[in-house]
């Protein structure tokens, strides 16, 4: 933890040197967001429900999923760029090291930039709060951090699996976005308006919807079965293979890499 | 200290011709080859030895350093350092080893270089004290006193080098692996390096692995001299020794190495 600490420390440092870079990346970022918020709108403009789901409802989901997504982005960026960690010879280094190579390949990398992003989830959060479609009861507002914090480990657990790929590859797959940036954009709307496969896929194999469409479904009072609201919890599950490949990665990489 | 038998590793590598049609053929079947990058490497080094690791490139001297120290894993043949078998007991092993690759940096790009070392600090779990004492002895053989607090970004290429050096020696390792620590440095520069090495082997009895194809780091460090070439050990022992296998004594040792490198067609 305090190995951690000093490489936030010095993230820090680092983005400070760079101030202007690290305001118009912001800025740059929230305006992205921004884009997408708008086109929501508008569209409820035309629509007033999708699927019998509301603005607010739709907006409440997509506020949780990017919130998710931008700290997932932000503190597990290493492994989303974990191509050039390998190419450039960092992973050699970090190999040498006397810590755990998680630890350190985290606090390679902290993208702070990724904060625009951030407060346009936030921003989003607090107009749908405003606009009160939900009762909240305490176990709610629990459900709720428990969608944030599985979201971001399912994202991050993602990039851990993007990552290990690059011990085969040597080099990223740009087909693998589908499943980080792509799956930000359709956690725009409740998953199951996607039908029943996409439903089933996101359940069984990359547990989106136990972060999304499960949970959001007690706290707007569509389903009144409170064991639905633990699915989060799936998240842990979909993390045991991916710790597995990475730890077969390692070995992979150090057995026939160059 | 450091014990080496029959070591070996291949590599895949992956053939194609040039021009566009043969790469569109390679993508959908690739044809590869295996090549022997080292092919029953033995050496033993006892402690507080220099050895100049020298070869042509691509006889395989970084994938000895890089066995050596942990970073990958043998085919086969056995190696063990100080007690540790190096891809096995990693995180033990590497706190007593200290490594620099000449052609990459450790220290952060742009932030003042002693707050790279404080990293380091922790990553090593360094006691405060024996930091402190670490670093005060640095600064003074390496003259980093001006340049710790400059970031990295700014420093000269001798500079970083010196700096470079320092951070590979604050946990004060046993044995120091050097992978071509002089190359593109000035006169000076590679002098002050050289000087530095000397002190620290004489002080701390520090076992150093050199590789380099600067003749002079090896004329003025290396008590001993292992020559690789594709893969294979062809030549152990001292400078003289070297010498004596050749017919013309008077020659330098850049061109014994040259004569060498031709006869053996490597």
């Amino acid at each position: 933890m305090k190995l951690y600490k000093r490489y936030l420390l010095l993230h820090i440092q680092t983005e400070l040197e760079y101030k202007t870079s690290f305001l118009l990346t912001a800025i740059g970022q929230f305006l992205v967001s921004c884009n997408v918020f708008i086109g929501i709108y508008f569209m409820f403009q035309r629509f007033s429900t999708v699927k019998g789901y509301s603005f607010e409802e739709c907006l409440f989901c997509f506020s949780l999923f990017l919130l998710s997504f931008s700290l997932a982005e932000m503190f597990f960026r290493g492994f989303d760029q974990f191509a050039s960690m390998i190419s450039n010879g960092e992973f050699d280094r970090i190999l040498l090291r006397p810590k755990s190579l998680v630890l350190q390949v985290l606090g390679s990398k902290i993208e702070f930039t990724r904060i625009g992003r951030m407060l346009q989830a936030l921003v989003m959060f607090v107009y749908v709060l405003l606009r009160q479609p939900i009762e909240w009861t305490i176990l709610k507002a629990c459900i709720t951090v428990f969608m944030i914090l599985g979201g971001t480990v399912l994202f991050a657990a993602l990039f851990v699996l993007y990552a290990t790929i690059c011990f085969f590859t040597l080099e990223g797959l740009e087909i693998f976005n589908i499943f980080t940036d792509g799956a930000r954009e359709f956690g725009k709307y409740p998953l199951a308006i996607y039908g029943k496969n996409i439903l089933l896929f996101s359940t069984f194999l990359i547990p989106y919807a136990c972060i999304q469409y499960y949970p959001f479904l007690y706290l707007t009072d569509h389903t009144t079965n409170v064991m639905v609201a633990f699915t989060p919890i799936a998240v842990l599950l979909f993390c045991i293979p991916v710790h597995l490949f990475w730890n077969y990665g390692i070995k992979h990489y150090q057995s026939k890499g160059s | 200290m450091i014990h080496v038998s029959r070591l070996s590793k291949s590599f895949k590598v992956y053939k194609r011709e040039a021009g566009i049609y043969q790469a569109i053929h390679s993508f959908f079947q690739r044809k590869y080859e295996r090549v022997d990058a080292l092919d029953s490497i033995s050496f033993d080094i006892p402690k507080g030895e220099i050895v100049g690791y020298i070869g042509p490139n691509g006889a395989g001297k970084s994938t000895t350093i890089k066995i050596l120290s942990g970073i990958l894993v043998p085919d086969e043949g056995e190696c063990v350092i100080n007690g540790y078998v190096p891809w096995k007991d990693r995180k033990e092993y590497v706190k007593k080893i200290g490594v620099v690759f000449g052609q990459r940096s450790q220290l952060w790009w742009d932030i003042p270089v002693i707050d790279s070392f404080h990293l380091l600090k922790d990553i090593y779990t360094i006691e405060p004290t024996i930091f402190q004492e670490s670093l005060t002895e640095l600064t003074a053989l390496l003259d980093l006193k001006e340049i710790l607090k400059m970031p990295t970004r700014q420093l000269s290429l001798g500079q970083r080098m010196r700096c470079e050096i320092a951070a590979s020696l604050l946990h004060r390792p046993d044995i120091l692996f050097l992978d071509e620590p002089t190359i593109g440095l000035d006169a000076v520069s590679k002098k002050a390096v050289r000087t530095f090495i000397k002190k620290i082997n004489l002080e701390f009895q520090t076992t150093v692995i050199l590789t380099t194809h600067d003749m002079q780091d090896i004329e003025s460090l290396a008590q001993r001299i292992i020559l690789i070439g594709k893969g294979r050990v062809l030549f152990d022992g001292t400078i003289p020794n070297l010498r004596d296998i050749v017919p013309d004594p008077k020659l330098s040792l850049e061109d014994v190495l040259v004569y060498l490198y031709q006869k053996l067609g490597i």
